[in-house]
């Protein structure tokens, strides 16, 4: 990557600003560790320097860290702001409401209360669904919520895990979408067509839609290491391939449901399917604990391992990994492949778990777009992506209670989510809005990708 | 593209020896045309291939048997191939290549043609021109939008999101409003409201261009699907009910043979998007507008320092992208459906890839455009005379042209320097 232009071309100017304040900073308070902000609360009030006058005490450092522009204030303001815009969207789409807005000035009063009654309803119907129903009686009733959190959730930590893996390599995976198509297509596949005892017929399932997925990403990692072709133009146009694979192989004979005869295959063998954890009838399956169990790997693979290092060195910068010896092309070959097995994973989980049991033309629903946003919103680290799918996987659970029991649509949800990110990779627009102070340790420009 | 080739590549690049890239794809057309003659002609019935040059099967046609059509035309592309891989002169290139695609594309159709069942086996050309050009017509608006932002050196992901808004906001205000031309303006302002956007978080925010128009796509694919559903099913008369533009004809054109009936007897979409076509090819490259666009895509600083006003212009851009992008919208549901939930379903990201194919060129994005309108039709028509090809292969073929494009098989493509970077003063 040879930048003709070193100031125009930089949008990591700005983060290597903010780690200067931080060092700056960090120096002027030596007990602060230049480290998260969480962690650097306890940090300060075990070890209270003598030297250093009164310290500010322990609440007075929380205060002022909660208003501060960290990670997690910047994420809370941002879902905040995401539901207010949501709320004039509920509000302006609902006739009865707008209509007492036609004589507000006379009784401003009806205007206030419909709007409340409208937005508040919804909300808490998302809130119901998506966590805790006090009216809920029974075990079953009111761990149905969290129950069908989880199980949105499982597969969004895969994509969302797929997308933050390859932007640490410096790579934009636009096709976690894709890469899972091709991945529920080989889960289901083997999941009908193999006669296999349980348990290993399971893991040959899940093996087969990592592989699917590995070779859909496998493709575009490729085609950029020895010709340099754009990735991001590669996984989009790979994610229409996949649908059309789909919608064609759904409909061939061996493969199509014999007594159906529109678009919808086989259904998988039940010793393929995923357990469910807590009894037939809540929904949530042992794919969420795979899901962890990827996101402890991954985060190993980041952090510890070898090729981790070399994948963050090629992400960070291409040509000084090159001149230390790392191979660029592998490694670009490499993130694409693991990161498509993820997404592949991702797959599996839609048609072996309890969300679908046959492969539909939208089996996988939105979950490798979804996973871009995860990935973002997770600030592309492992546990950041999985609490990131936690929200986002709640979001989903809690808007189909909306549009069932408020008649909101579940749109309303893509929007929330779509805000969200948007609020969230504009860090400095939350902080101008709040008047947030300048964070002493986060670092929140997702500069990721550059350019084509 | 230019920024990623890794170093490997750079060397095979300057020493490619006998396999220049001009044999390479020689050799590929090579083993098509063989491909065609043996199988296309094989396949081929001896039937009589119609092309007819009306709307239905009567009137004047262009007739070859089957066979010998397949087996004709593979044998043209397999020459030219074999003239690529011979070495051809640089200027050549382009023409031999062309033809040699259109004689496989003709060999294909000689077969599909001839054996399709009695009473099908023609093709009405008038339709498929026609059919070819209302398939491309989003493409070439979103084309031409990315053309308008990325050459200034904004990435233009959101296509897809600013059709989708102008096709809602047309459909939504032409219903209220009952007249097409409020509802052109609102589909206009409702793609530049997701430009403007996509310009803030991008030129002022320094956020990643390619995550925002990902983004900015679900934002706009939500909005409107919440707001279709709340207000559109629940009323359709009042809120998705637009009146629609008539066709019109243009005199003395209109009685062109073949391309009169398929042409200038359209809408006014059709026009206002070969116009534009025009109009911004030449803006592009013959005006001082066009000059100071193209040097902000390429080196902005450089252009600064000459005194242009980088981030206004690219403000400007954008939003002249969203606009274009808009009436594209617009085509849909002012011209030809009401509006559903995600009409555009993905248009906006061949137009992308539209784009791409023409090498940020205008024309270039025209064509490629047409050439996925192409595809689009052939899959149309080859299911409707019950072809053995499954129609979602050929759906699949704009996406694998694309691919093997920026992979360098069918030509260099190389975006403008700057895109995608944001510029910082100083």
């Amino acid at each position: 990557m040879t930048n003709p232009n070193p100031v125009s071309g930089s949008p990591d100017k700005e983060p290597a600003t903010e780690a200067q304040e931080t060092r700056s900073e960090a120096r002027a308070t030596p007990s602060a560790p230049a480290g998260d902000t969480e962690r650097a609360v306890p940090a300060t009030a075990t070890k209270q320097p003598p030297t250093e006058g009164p310290r500010p005490t322990l609440g007075r450092l929380f205060l002022d860290n909660l208003w501060a522009a960290n990670t997690v204030t910047v994420t809370v303001l941002a879902v905040l702001l995401a539901m207010l815009v949501g709320a004039v969207l509920i509000i302006v789409s609902d006739p009865e409401v707008l209509a007492t807005y036609g004589y507000i000035t006379a009784r401003p009063a009806d205007a206030l209360n419909a709007s409340w009654t409208v937005v508040s309803e919804a909300y808490a119907n998302l809130f119901k669904g998506a966590i805790f129903d006090p009216d809920a009686v029974g075990f079953t009733a009111a761990m149905g919520p969290i129950s069908e959190t989880l199980t949105y959730t499982a597969p969004l930590v895969f994509t969302g895990l797929a997308v933050a893996l390859a932007f640490r390599g410096g790579l934009f995976n636009i096709g976690a979408q894709g890469q899972a198509t091709i991945g529920v297509i080989l889960s289901a596949v083997a999941g009908f067509a193999l006669p296999l005892p349980p348990g290993v017929h399971l893991l040959v399932a899940l093996i087969a839609g990592a592989l699917g997925g590995a070779l859909w990403g496998f493709i575009p990692g490729i085609l950029k290491a020895r010709t340099g072709a754009h990735e991001v133009i590669n996984t989009i146009m790979l994610n229409y391939v996949a649908v059309y694979f789909l919608s064609w192989i759904i409909v061939q004979s061996g493969v199509q449901n014999p007594n159906r005869s529109d678009a919808i295959s086989k259904p998988v063998e039940s010793s393929a399917q995923l357990p469910r954890l807590l009894g037939s009838d809540l929904r949530v399956h042992a794919g969420i604990l795979v899901a962890v169990l990827a996101t402890w790997f991954i985060a190993w693979l980041l952090n510890r391992s070898t090729l981790g290092f070399e994948l963050r060195a090629v992400g960070e910068n291409p040509d000084a990994a090159r001149t230390a010896g790392i191979s660029v092309t592998k490694t670009y070959v490499l993130v694409m492949v693991i990161s498509g097995l993820l997404a592949g994973l991702g797959g599996s989980n839609m048609v072996l778990g309890s969300t679908a049991n046959a492969l539909t033309p939208l089996v996988i629903a939105q979950i490798g777009f979804d996973g871009i946003l995860v990935a973002l919103l997770g600030r592309v680290k492992p546990w950041g992506v999985l609490l990131a799918a936690l929200l986002f996987g709640a979001l989903q659970a809690g808007g189909n209670r909306m549009q069932s029991y408020s008649g909101i649509s579940l749109e309303l949800v893509t929007v929330l989510q779509a805000l969200i990110v948007i609020f969230i990779a504009a860090p400095a627009m939350v902080k101008a809005i709040f008047q947030l102070r300048a964070a002493r340790a986060a670092r929140l420009q997702t500069s990721l990708a550059k350019g084509w | 593209m230019s920024t990623t080739a890794v170093p490997e590549v750079a060397v095979t690049a300057v020493d490619e020896g006998f396999w220049t890239r001009a044999r390479k794809t020689g050799a590929v057309l090579l083993a098509l045309g063989v491909l065609a003659t043996v199988l296309f002609g094989a396949l081929a019935t001896g039937q009589q291939a119609r092309f007819t040059l009306s709307e239905t099967e009567g009137g004047a046609a262009l007739e070859i048997n089957g066979t010998v059509g397949a087996i004709l035309f593979g044998i043209i592309a397999a020459a030219a191939g074999a003239a690529l891989l011979a070495g051809v002169p640089k200027r050549w290139f382009t023409l031999v290549l062309g033809v040699g695609l259109v004689a496989f594309v003709l060999s294909f159709l000689c077969w599909q043609v001839s054996a399709a069942p009695e009473g099908r086996n023609f093709m009405p050309l008038v339709n498929v021109i026609r059919g070819t050009f209302i398939l491309a017509l989003p493409l070439i608006f979103g084309a031409l939008a990315g053309v308008l932002c990325e050459r200034s050196g904004v990435v233009n992901v959101a296509i897809e999101g600013q059709l989708l808004m102008g096709a809602f906001s047309g459909a939504l205000f032409g219903s209220i409003s009952g007249s097409v031309w409020v509802g052109l303006v609102a589909a206009a302002i409702g793609g530049a409201l997701i430009s403007l956007l996509l310009a803030v978080f991008a030129i002022r925010y320094l956020v990643d261009q390619v995550v925002m128009g990902i983004v900015l796509n679900l934002l706009a694919v939500g909005v409107t699907g919440f707001l279709y559903e709340r207000l559109m099913q629940t009323d359709a008369t009042k809120y998705n009910s637009a009146p629609r533009f008539s066709n019109w004809e243009i005199p003395l054109l209109k009685d062109i043979p073949l391309l009169g009936p398929a042409l200038f007897r359209g809408n006014i979409f059709l026009y206002v998007g070969l116009l534009l076509v025009l109009v911004i090819h030449i803006a592009l490259f013959r005006t001082r507008w066009g000059l100071r666009t193209r040097s902000v895509g390429e080196h902005p600083t450089a252009a600064d320092t000459l005194g242009v006003k980088v981030l206004r212009l690219r403000y400007r851009n954008v939003l002249m992208a969203g606009l274009v992008a808009g009436v594209g919208g617009a085509s849909y549901t002012l011209a030809l459906y009401s509006f559903t939930k995600n009409m555009i379903g993905g248009k906006g990201f061949i137009a992308l890839a539209a784009l791409i194919f023409g090498r940020w060129s205008p024309t270039g994005a025209l064509l490629a455009a047409l050439f996925f309108g192409f595809a689009d039709q052939l899959a149309t028509y080859l299911g409707a005379i019950g072809s053995s090809i499954p129609s979602q292969f050929l759906a699949m073929l704009p996406y694998l042209a694309t691919i093997l494009a920026v992979a360098g098989l069918v030509g260099k493509v190389r975006a403008p320097a700057a895109d995608g970077k944001p510029y910082i003063k100083g």
